[in-house]
């Protein structure tokens, strides 16, 4: 068995870890290229959302590269993430490729049916075995999280553009090779470390922006073109609603028992959405709301273009922002989202908050 | 006067009309239905709504408006979560009565009842006694009430399996269409196919092309089921199911010798789903396949040509 796994963000650090840690032979899909877009997007349907065909893309760089198995989440709906491994399946069986697909899900009706999955992925291994090995999957997580929220804080700071990056960089490539909890956190002291070392100038006057949307759009940098890395080497302090540890919790935990979103997010949301919309929507409302009270000086939404939970808060966020007082930018992005018009709007909205940050200091 | 209850004749309205009327009119409302689509009414909507929305929801807000330029007292929005076990609707309905609130300038007070049958089946029961009871009566009228909605839906569903379209029955059209010498299955949402604007008229247009018309509305649940019985992942969506099962069960029966799959632009669960019965229909190469992507901007010209080619193509193959 040769398994491999969409990428997204830096999660595949984890799952290469966790699968190795079973005993697999690990066949991680490349990194995501102009290439691998263009090959998902000339096999996906046309209208699927854009984290659908960019993992196409990584599957069949993968399968090309001799992986035979494919691990992929699934979902219970009503977002269309929930069925895209059922899509994904046939496209790639129609191509003529030969593997299996192993489907990660809140189970439907027992929880056997997940973990049948795992046993088939985990074969012989025991018990402990495997909680040894999730146990420094988890870890590692938390640890990546940790580092990138940390690298968020230095880099509009740095000094020398690009250090910061290096030296997140640096962190992640260490966590990589960790073996095992101890490892992990040995590790992650060591990234916080090189973070801390990059120089910066303490006292500069930044903006902060909260990054809110749909999590593949928010967690893959090839996706949103970059979006944190630029924002912060525009002098943007960027905090993220979402993170890889969050979305495991939620998605892959508390799903399962029937309980989704967190409290304080849904209690923000509630004067502008009462109910949750599936994929992030619901978190999307409130999280506005909280940046606002937070005095954060603005909000940038991503989302995949068509994605629908997503535009169920596209058509309710341009009053959350009027009625919060914080401004706020949408970009709805896909395979044709040009890098150009991108920075221009960007620039263009950090120009108007910084006007306003002035505005207020003359009172 | 009685009070007057709006509902847009716009996404659900073609699935549960005849429930909905008979529940505001046994609590003495007066109820009035927003107008035909017109331009006019499309245009508003796409004004009001995000570029993103789907056609059928920016139709949606079209209507509202239109109802709300009628000076109707009150309009019924249900937020529609999921009308049967494990299933849902598309995310979309899932917030539809904010995207109404905050698309749709001065709209009158919405009538935004939960209903949400997989999660919160009691609640759901008691939130439509407690909208009842808005309307001034005993408590025993809201059951009453409850039992007459129950009635004549299910009077309108029976109706639809014996070959009507919804919109036959919502005209009272009384003698069922059918008879044409090329059975030809039509699926897409009710709320696509039964607006004659968007739909440029499909259905009424493929009758009278001599073609017998099958919806997944005339199937029965049990063959809706029986054809999603080859899916590895039953389909969450309660539409998208429906869409699946009838296609899947009428390629299995081969009764048909052409279909017309009608996917809105936009449209998020469409994208998968529809994707999916292309796949099975193409593999087995038995039966045709016309896709019709629709937004407000199909031209009504392309679509005849299309659709008077692609019969004269089944009417060729049949003859051979
Ligand atoms: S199912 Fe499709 S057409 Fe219907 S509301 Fe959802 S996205 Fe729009």
């Amino acid at each position: 068995m040769k398994v491999t796994f969409p990428h997204m963000g830096n999660m595949s650090i984890a799952i290469k870890g966790l699968l190795t840690d079973l005993g697999l032979e690990v066949v991680p899909p490349p990194p995501i290229t102009k290439k691998t877009i263009t090959l998902g997007v000339r096999h996906s349907p046309e209208f699927a959302c854009f984290p659908l065909k960019i993992n196409m893309g990584n599957f069949i760089e993968a399968l090309d590269e001799g992986a035979n198995t494919i691990v992929m989440a699934g979902g219970t709906g009503p977002c269309r993430f929930g069925y895209y491994a059922q899509v994904q399946r046939e496209i790639l069986l129609d191509l003529g490729y030969d593997f299996e697909m192993i489907v990660l899900e809140p189970p439907q009706g027992q929880l056997s049916e997940l973990t049948d999955k795992l046993k088939e992925l985990c074969g012989e291994r025991s018990w402990p075995h495997i909680m040894r090995a999730l146990h420094n999957a988890w870890r590692k997580v938390k640890a990546m999280d940790a580092i990138h929220a940390r690298s968020l804080q230095v880099r509009p700071r740095e000094l020398q553009k690009g250090d910061t990056t290096r030296a997140y960089e640096q962190a992640l490539q260490l966590l990589d090779e960790a073996r095992t909890p101890a490892a992990t956190s040995a590790c992650l002291r060591q990234g916080l470390e090189l973070l801390n070392k990059v120089p910066v100038q303490h006292d500069k006057e930044v903006l902060r922006i909260g990054i809110i949307g749909e999590i593949y759009m928010v967690l893959e940098p090839f996706a949103n073109l970059q979006m944190e890395k630029v924002l912060g080497e525009m002098g943007v302090e960027v905090d993220r609603s979402i993170y890889l540890s969050h979305w495991i919790k939620e998605h892959l935990v508390l799903s399962s028992i029937g309980l989704k979103g967190s409290k304080d997010t849904k209690k923000a949301a509630a004067p502008y959405l009462q109910h949750f919309v599936g994929g992030h929507g619901w978190e999307s409302v409130g999280d506005t709301v909280r940046y606002a009270r937070r005095g954060f000086d603005g909000v940038v939404h991503i989302l995949p273009f068509t994605c629908t939970p997503e535009i169920v808060a596209q058509s309710i966020l341009p009053t959350v922002s009027r009625e919060q007082g914080i401004p706020l930018i949408s970009f709805s992005l896909d395979e044709q989202s040009g890098e150009a018009g991108f920075r221009t709007r960007l620039e263009a909205f950090l120009d108007l908050l910084k006007q306003r940050k002035t505005q207020e200091k003359l009172g | 006067m009685s009070v007057t209850v709006g509902i847009p004749r716009a996404l659900l309205y073609y699935h549960y009309y005849p429930g909905w009327e008979a529940f505001f009119r046994a609590l003495g409302a007066e109820v009035i239905v927003s107008d035909e689509t017109t331009k006019a009414i499309l245009d508003q909507g796409v004004r009001d709504a995000v570029d993103e929305a789907c056609l059928p929801v920016k139709l949606y807000l079209g209507h509202l408006a239109n109802l709300r330029d009628k000076k109707v007292d009150c309009i019924f929005a249900p937020r529609i979560v999921s009308v049967e076990r494990k299933k849902y609707l598309c995310p979309k309905f899932l917030g539809l009565p904010e995207m109404a609130r905050f698309c749709v300038d001065n709209l009158p007070e919405m009538l935004d009842v939960e209903i949400n049958v997989h999660q919160k089946y009691q609640e759901t029961h008691k939130g439509l006694l407690k909208l009842a009871s808005r309307f001034g009566q005993p408590a025993a009228k809201a059951r009453e009430a409850l039992a007459a909605a129950k009635k004549a839906q299910e009077q309108y569903e029976a109706k639809l399996r014996q070959g009507y379209t919804p919109r036959d029955i919502l005209e009272k059209r009384t003698e069922p269409a059918g008879g044409g010498n090329v059975r030809v299955a039509v699926m897409g949402h009710a709320y696509n196919l039964n607006d004659s604007y968007i739909s440029m008229n499909l259905l009424a247009r493929l009758r009278e092309m001599g073609v017998d018309v099958v919806t997944s509305e005339m199937l029965r649940p049990q063959e809706i089921k029986r054809g999603t019985h080859s899916l590895q992942k039953d389909i969450f969506w309660t539409f998208g199911k429906e869409l699946m099962g009838a296609a899947l069960h009428l390629h299995e029966q081969g009764e048909i010798q052409g279909m017309v799959l009608v996917a809105s632009f936009g449209c998020g669960p469409d994208s998968l789903v529809c994707e999916m019965v292309e796949r099975v229909y193409k593999r087995a190469k038995k039966i045709p396949v016309l896709l019709l992507t629709i937004d407000e901007h199909t031209g009504e010209a392309g679509v005849v040509t299309r659709l008077e080619a692609f019969v004269d193509m089944l009417r060729w193959r049949e003859a051979i």
